[in-house]
């Protein structure tokens, strides 16, 4: 009986690194491609050096930063200073066991799947406040506070957004929700929660602290925000928890709105059974991967926003706009509206 | 702004055209070609008045141009250049016992050689050069011989093709 | 004893110990902002009890309005203080005995209603293990608007005045501050601000 249930243990484990490793690669890689991409749109080529085509640049990078000091500041708060990095990597990392990869494909199905990724990623913004507040630095201060009321007025709108799924599905789990947008790319959510679509990607990349809403960042204002006194591997943890929290935001974004491990071509006479061979968890990577592109396509296209503006397109424009799809999303429901609602 | 502006304004933003507009240049310019240069390999062409690494040029008998006259060390507006001078043993010209030229001081402005009267102290178009230990700073009259015996080809070849512009 | 429920059981003390540690530090930090992280601990472990209790859905609405919304503003204020902890110490003793007061009678208040006889498994039996298709959220929005619709509407409402006067404390009676306004400043166009004149230069007198 007990041998039964060491070896699930176990089982549960090898597939959290399974889960994990990939990630961790991906988010080495993700560097690699943002600087590429970004390059190209300014006309340069980016990092092209280390091995072929610059591939070994992120484990170049990756051991620099490992060998490095870290240098903790004198007047600074010292545990909370070595904690605030792990406490946004660990909310990026684990969020991942409820995201279904593929039919089946994911380590805990659980109910309230959404719920607790909004939960987690809620989570993420402790470390940039407790990393801001610990440095005792003012310019790590000043982004620490920039990130929270950032986070805290975009959490709303990306709340709102999801509701609005919540409704279209009716209900949290994650794997319902895209069961639910079977049939090809016109049944997928995207288009009647199209406004919402909008705002959820806006929040996302306000979320995660990217271009154009890195105020708590703000290499031009403040230096360098929350992790101005980090340096070495504390300063890469940061790194991988940004870069982490963004293929999430793209996943989730895949998952709600795209029809996640879907096959776009679904009911398409010739094209649907011609490509029903490619696995989901293809087309899963395929549509993330086209969300990261647009992550660095906008970071490479707009300047950073002012703060005021940030906070009025939070409250007052998002928001509103949320609340009113909210309703709309509602009476489609209610009203079965074919196709997507027609069950 | 008239209403109808303001509706047309309201309208563009909420489908985030001017966003998408930012976005088409972005994306266009992802195929441009790029200007990029792979620096060791490919170089950008240098000009032949380019100031870089300093010099001290010879006649093509072998006798050092320099007469010691210290106009450069007289213009030099960031006191680089230190000088010391007295009549050679063998004919009794006047030459420099020590020529220094101190690297971190100086601000690579040209004004030495242009006071120079014998074309004596130059400066080449080498660019890239470093110094790993404290004092290598300071360059030497044989140092800087070395140099322009190193580079004479190149530094005459530069100072042929100023020359109509002078 | 099978695996699971040992692991069951440890989760439970551990985070049982944990709430009421951290429920200490809360109180006993001399730092106001660690203070307040602990308090993020404390809900943190509170919420694992609750899905222990398989109340998931209360627990991570726990962690995402308390945690990530009320704490994170929370901190926001608390960090933005510049507390001197010296005067307020130097009352201490002369408001212990009230305070002692206070917190015996909260105490004694406690012990009243959540003792065994009051609260006890006599009293409400432990709650069922529900199947894994059993959806939390579901129940309680069926309890929420249907039972509770009243009192749950009534929170709303009272939400709502709560906001709409702490705005109305927060705006300014008289407008005398300059304001930005985004809204006008993204419609300038360059005509509006920049005017081309052509200059035509002047002709040489020989």
């Amino acid at each position: 009986m007990w041998e039964k249930e060491l070896i699930n243990l176990v089982w549960i484990v090898v597939k959290i690194i399974i889960i994990l490793i990939p990630i961790l690669l991906a988010v080495a890689y993700l560097t690699y491609v943002e600087r590429r991409v970004i390059g190209y749109m300014q006309c340069r080529i980016g990092p092209n050096r280390v091995g072929f085509m610059g591939l070994l640049q992120p484990i170049a990078d990756a051991m620099k930063l490992l060998f490095k000091e870290i240098i903790i500041p004198a007047p600074s708060n010292r545990y909370l200073f070595i904690i605030a990095p792990i406490l946004s990597f660990a909310p990026a990392i684990f969020v991942w066991s409820v995201i279904p990869f593929s039919q089946g494909l994911v380590l805990a199905n659980i109910n309230a799947g959404l719920l607790f990724v909004l939960a987690a990623t809620s989570l993420g913004v402790y470390g940039v406040l407790v990393a801001g507040w610990a440095s005792n630095s003012k310019y790590a201060f000043f982004g620490g506070m920039r990130a929270a009321a950032q986070i805290v007025s975009y959490e709303i709108a990306m709340g709102f957004a999801l509701v609005g799924v919540l409704l279209a599905a009716g209900s949290m789990n994650l794997t319902t929700i895209v069961e639910h947008q079977t049939g090809g790319l016109w049944h997928w959510y995207w288009l009647p929660l199209f406004p919402l679509f909008i705002v959820y990607w806006i929040a996302g990349v306000a979320e995660t602290n990217r271009a154009p809403f890195d105020m708590a960042e703000g290499e031009s204002e403040i230096v360098a925000g929350f992790h101005v006194e980090y340096s070495a591997i504390a300063f890469a943890v940061f790194f991988l928890a940004e870069y982490a929290n963004m293929i999430l935001i793209a996943s989730l974004a895949t998952l709600m709105f795209l029809g996640g491990w879907l096959s776009p071509f679904q009911g398409i006479p010739v094209l649907g059974p011609a490509l029903a061979f490619v696995p989901g968890l293809i087309w899963f990577i395929a549509k993330v991967g086209f969300f990261l592109l647009l992550y660095l396509w906008i970071r490479a296209t707009f300047p950073r926003y002012r703060y005021d503006q940030v906070m009025r397109l939070g409250w007052k424009i998002l928001i509103p706009v949320t609340l009113v799809w909210i309703v709309v999303v509602a009476f489609m429901v209610k009203l079965n509206l074919p196709p997507w609602f027609a069950g | 702004m008239n209403l109808f502006e303001k509706i047309k304004h309201n309208v563009k933003s909420f489908l985030l055209w001017e966003l998408l507009v930012g976005m088409s240049l972005t994306g266009r310019y992802f195929f441009r070609k790029k200007i990029t240069i792979m620096y060791p390999e490919e170089k950008t062409p240098v000009s032949a008045r380019f100031r870089g690494l300093h010099a001290l040029r010879r006649y093509p008998s072998g006798e050092e141009r320099c007469i010691a006259c210290k106009l450069c060390e007289a213009v030099c507006p960031a006191l680089a250049i230190t000088i010391e001078a007295e009549p050679r043993k063998e004919d009794g010209s006047r030459r420099t016992t020590l020529y220094e030229i101190d690297l971190f001081k100086c601000i690579y402005c040209g004004f030495c050689e242009e006071s120079c009267p014998v074309d004596s102290i130059v400066e080449t178009n080498l660019s890239n050069y470093h110094f790993e230990h404290r004092g290598e700073n300071i360059m030497t009259k044989q140092k800087l011989l070395a140099i322009g015996d190193k580079y004479e080809e190149s530094i005459a070849r530069d100072r042929a093709n100023d020359a109509p512009f002078r | 004893m099978t695996i699971p429920h040992i692991i069951e059981q440890v989760v439970f003390y551990f985070s049982a110990i944990m709430v009421v540690i951290s429920g200490i530090m809360v109180i006993a930090q001399r730092n106001p902002v660690r203070g307040a992280l602990a308090l993020v601990l404390a809900f943190v472990f509170s919420a694992v009890l609750w899905i222990l209790l398989e109340s998931e859905f209360l627990a991570l609405a726990l962690i995402f309005v308390y945690v990530g919304a009320v704490m994170t503003l929370f901190l926001f204020v608390v960090m933005m203080l510049d507390m001197d902890i010296e005067p307020m110490k130097r009352n201490f003793v002369r408001y212990l005995p009230i305070g002692l007061f206070i917190s015996v009678l909260v105490l004694a208040f406690m012990i009243y209603v959540v003792a065994p006889e009051h609260f006890g498994l006599s009293k409400y039996a432990k709650p069922l293990h529900a199947s894994a298709a059993y959806s939390n959220v579901k129940e309680l929005g069926h309890v929420l608007y249907t039972k509770f619709v009243y009192p749950f509407e009534l929170a709303a409402v009272l939400l709502l005045v709560a906001m709409v006067s702490a705005i109305s404390l927060a705006l300014p009676v008289v407008r005398e501050r300059k304001l930005q306004n985004p809204a006008e400043q993204v419609m300038v166009k360059r005509e509006d601000r920049i005017r081309l004149v052509n200059v035509p230069s002047e002709k040489r007198i020989d």
